[in-house]
């Protein structure tokens, strides 16, 4: 008897010996989750989530609490699936002031509102490189203007908007020299070096941007940014790091100081001095890209000049905020009362009160100034401190419910705490290295809570291995209880920043389904296949070609020479939801066209070789679409084969099978 | 002589009756609907009086796999007596009140009824020919099938469920015909008594 206890304690004894190993992550899901994110075929998802692509320049659209993506949304990157960006319509939205430029970095988005609301029309995003800022339609999905911002380097406390979308910012990370006097040694840094913001104001009909005005501030690194709401309309808060305004191994030169600052700005007052005239205009250089729906073709232009109010000069816009130690995230509650502060190096989390903030700058309780700028004293405009909150704050949102959530990334975890008391009520883990997180319209006047999203930077052990290259990660929490309950590990595409998200509804109920044929104004359009035809204008061939399942007109092209550019202006018929054509042709060295009904796309062909070039339908149309094909025959140069096509409807068939092309 | 007179209800119905088939002209007679699989939101196409409506575009697009024709509103003679002929019907409609006259309604009510009657197999006429009338190069063709809707109610053709039913001025018409044989038959009683 003994002696089976003896193996029973041994056995007991080894068993609790493997259960103190670290934990590992299996058991981070509880019971019911897989029923909460399940979206049965033939439901919707819940929630429409945007989110940012990082380095490969997109915005991917996420449904939730599915964790699916819906689809990729070029922005600042050439997309060779539909032709963003190769078609000769696209080619002109990415144009810069530098020329053509078809990557970059993307980070944030903003989705428009209303009265703080999220409204459903439009979607806001920086490139973080070459500083730019672009606005997608929400009808159709596409991005219809990229505005360039001038005085600016490294776009990033960008696309911040105000709660009625008068103005969405582009604050610079690194502070420049002004454009055009950039050629100035690093050490003269502290003279030459400046922080622009710039404020875009946004048309209320037509959503056109247009940079109102810029704000020429110290030479800080501007990081992030949110606008006041409620009370705070008006006010515009920034982070900034870098006050030690150093130039060289900043990882130690610019983490000296204890308190960094988070600018507050005054827009409406800025708006009141460009009024009175209190702006410079400044010289420079910046490209405006806008898409126009009805002629479905982007134009380019650079515009010359802005105007800059200084903060030095005009004292009663700015005023600084200290903020411990290294802000990054920089974010607004709900009733516009508390501004966080998250220093990224800080052990605590400072809360900013708006009240204490107008009351300090009316009793002018100023510490100091800084290069001009009245920095404000920090107890007098604190609320409270969240202590111990974890390690690495770096982003807040809100639930609409008095409960703030802030990412940890040195920790690994989300944090929940209540704004008013700063007292810790819920941590939960995180895999690994959270950045960003989103709560449904977390940063709107009404958040819609329920759902949080956490996007991490590392994923080991979440997913089946790639390579040395990792999926993405996002984690979806549920949040509507006291305790938040991870549900969901989703891979995203591209390294994930921010997102923004709201009720489906929102977006669903404006989407275009096709354009109408009757409204397309292109002017290489072509809107029936009798229409179709073939010029030649030097050694400019356009095909004015139409698409409908499940044939082109024309189908067979001959007299097209080695040396000829030829456009292929293809307009798709369709007039149905869904039922785009593809478009693509050998040797093509751009990309391929996905054409939606009742739009036209250009594709550009330069044939560097005699012979006879396939051209067809890519995307599945029909039971047809394997026949969707034709051909170009390509002479070499200096050759007289006539220029001749074939329309292969019926009616032209009966008379004659070829048409003779015009020449011009 | 009272009885030389219509029933008052009889007025009245057939006032109704008048406006009725005016309204039927502004308004579809008849639809077809079409579900399937790539449709899952389905099609529509309204007949009305003077024209066709909802999305027959798209219906001869996919048509044309299978080899039917188009259909286009201005092929059928149709569309341009129809409108004339619910106009003659109310007319005397209003007109067999306003003249007291059991023998207009006698002849309104007989000439409604073949009216109808021919409006039915002229449907069911168009239906086939569009069913069965295909292109021989079509490049689909299933041996033995043909495409012809139902005339009333539900049919699987290929992967296309089709559902046929009348419309608001379809439902005034049929009622109409109805009505006016409860009238006739009613009116016919009443003067029979009388002598």
């Amino acid at each position: 008897m003994k002696t089976y206890k003896k193996i029973g304690l041994a056995a007991f004894a080894a068993v609790s010996i493997v259960a103190c190993k670290p934990k590992g992550t299996e058991t981070a899901v509880s019971g019911d989750a897989a029923q909460k994110v399940y979206v049965a075929p033939g439901k919707h998802d819940e929630v429409m989530s945007f989110v940012s692509g990082g380095f490969n320049g997109q915005i991917s659209v996420v449904g939730l609490p599915s964790g699916r993506t819906l689809k990729i949304v070029p922005v600042f990157s050439v997309h060779p699936e539909n032709g963003y960006g190769f078609s000769e319509e696209t080619k002109p939205m990415l144009e810069t002031s530098h020329g053509f430029i078809p990557w970059d970095d993307q980070h944030h988005l903003a989705l428009s509102q209303t009265n703080g609301e999220i409204d459903g029309r439009y979607l806001f995003a920086n490139a973080n490189n070459t500083p730019r800022v672009a606005k997608i339609d929400l009808k159709t999905f596409r991005t219809t203007e990229i505005l360039e911002i001038p005085n600016s380097a490294g776009n990033h406390s960008s696309p911040f908007l105000t709660e009625n979308t008068e103005y969405v910012v582009a604050g610079t990370r690194f502070a420049v020299p002004v454009d055009g006097q950039g050629d100035v040694p690093i050490e003269s840094f502290k003279e030459n070096f400046k922080g622009y913001l710039s404020f875009i104001g946004i048309g209320k009909e037509d959503g056109k941007m247009d940079i109102t005005f810029q704000i020429e501030a110290p030479g800080f690194n501007f990081d992030l940014s949110h606008a006041g709401k409620g009370k705070s309309h008006g006010w515009f808060f920034f982070s900034c790091y870098n006050s030690e305004q150093a130039n060289t191994l900043l990882e130690v030169n610019a983490s000296q100081n204890e308190k960094d600052f988070i600018m507050a700005v005054n827009w409406k007052k800025a708006e009141e001095y460009l009024k009175a005239g209190k702006a410079k205009k400044m010289a420079v250089e910046y490209a405006h890209n806008t898409f126009d729906e009805s002629t479905q073709m982007a134009k380019s232009e650079i515009l010359k000049e802005v105007s800059v109010l200084s903060a030095k000069e005009l004292k009663d816009i700015c005023y600084l905020i200290p903020c411990p130690k290294s802000p990054h995230g920089c974010d607004v509650d709900p009733t516009g009362e508390y501004i966080i502060g998250s220093g990224k190096l800080a052990a605590l989390i400072p809360v900013f009160s708006f009240d204490k903030l107008m009351k300090a700058i009316e009793k002018k309780d100023f510490s100091g100034e800084f290069d001009g700028i009245p920095i404000l004293k920090y107890e007098s405009v604190l609320h409270g401190e969240v202590q111990k909150p974890g390690l690495g704050p770096l982003h807040t949102e809100f639930d609409g419910k008095g409960n703030a959530y802030t990412s940890m990334f040195v920790s690994s975890e989300v944090v929940k705490w209540d704004i008013k008391t700063c007292k810790v009520l819920d941590r939960t883990p995180t895999f690994y290295s959270v950045g960003h997180l989103m709560v449904v319209g977390g940063d709107t006047k009404k958040p819609y809570g329920k759902y949080l999203v956490a996007y991490n930077k590392i994923t080991k052990d979440r997913y089946l291995p790639t390579g040395p290259e990792l999926a993405q990660s996002a984690q979806l929490f549920d949040i509507s209880g006291d305790k938040m309950k991870l549900l969901l590990d989703f891979p995203t595409i591209g390294e994930p920043h921010y997102a923004q998200a709201g009720p489906a509804e929102l977006f669903t109920k404006n989407q275009v389904k096709f354009y109408k044929l009757a409204e397309n104004k292109h002017p290489y359009v072509t809107r029936g296949e009798g229409e179709s035809k073939v010029v030649r204008e030097g050694n400019k061939v356009h095909v004015y070609m139409t698409s409908i399942r499940s044939h082109f007109a024309p189908d067979n092209i001959e007299g097209v020479k080695v040396g000829d550019e030829v456009y292929f202006h293809v307009t798709n018929l369709e007039q149905d939801w869904d039922v785009p054509h593809g478009f693509a042709v050998k040797g093509a060295q751009n990309a391929e066209l996905l054409i939606m009904p009742g739009e036209t796309s250009t594709l550009k062909w330069v044939p560097v070789k005699p012979g006879m070039y396939p051209m067809y339908c890519t995307d599945f149309c029909s039971a047809l679409h394997q026949e969707m094909q034709g051909y170009v025959r390509v002479s070499p140069a200096g050759s007289n084969t006539p220029l001749i096509y074939s329309l292969n409807n019926k009616k032209d068939n009966a008379q004659s099978p070829v048409k003779e092309g015009e020449t011009k | 002589m009272k009885t030389q007179n219509l029933n008052k209800w009889t007025k009245v119905l057939l006032i109704i009756l008048g406006i009725g088939l005016v309204t039927a002209i502004f308004v579809p007679i008849w639809s077809i609907y079409l579900n399937a699989p790539q449709y899952p939101e389905g099609l529509a196409m309204f007949i009305h009086s003077n024209k066709i409506s909802g999305e027959f575009q798209i219906i001869n697009g996919l048509n044309h796999y299978i080899g039917m024709k188009e259909i286009h509103a201005d092929e059928f003679w149709e569309f341009k007596v129809l409108p004339y002929a619910l106009a003659f019907f109310a007319a005397l409609c209003f007109l067999a009140t306003f003249l007291n006259s059991r023998k207009i309604l006698y002849a309104l009510t007989g000439i409604f009824l073949t009216f109808g009657v021919g409006f039915v197999f002229d449907f069911w006429r168009w239906l086939y020919d569009y069913g069965h009338n295909l292109n021989p190069h079509a490049a689909i063709i299933v041996p033995g099938m043909s495409y012809q809707p139902p005339l009333l109610g539900y049919k699987q053709l290929l992967n296309f469920e089709v559902w046929s039913y009348p419309n608001i001025g379809g439902g005034i018409m049929i009622g109409a015909g109805v009505i006016l044989i409860i009238l006739a038959f009613v009116e016919f009683r009443i003067a029979k008594k009388a002598i």
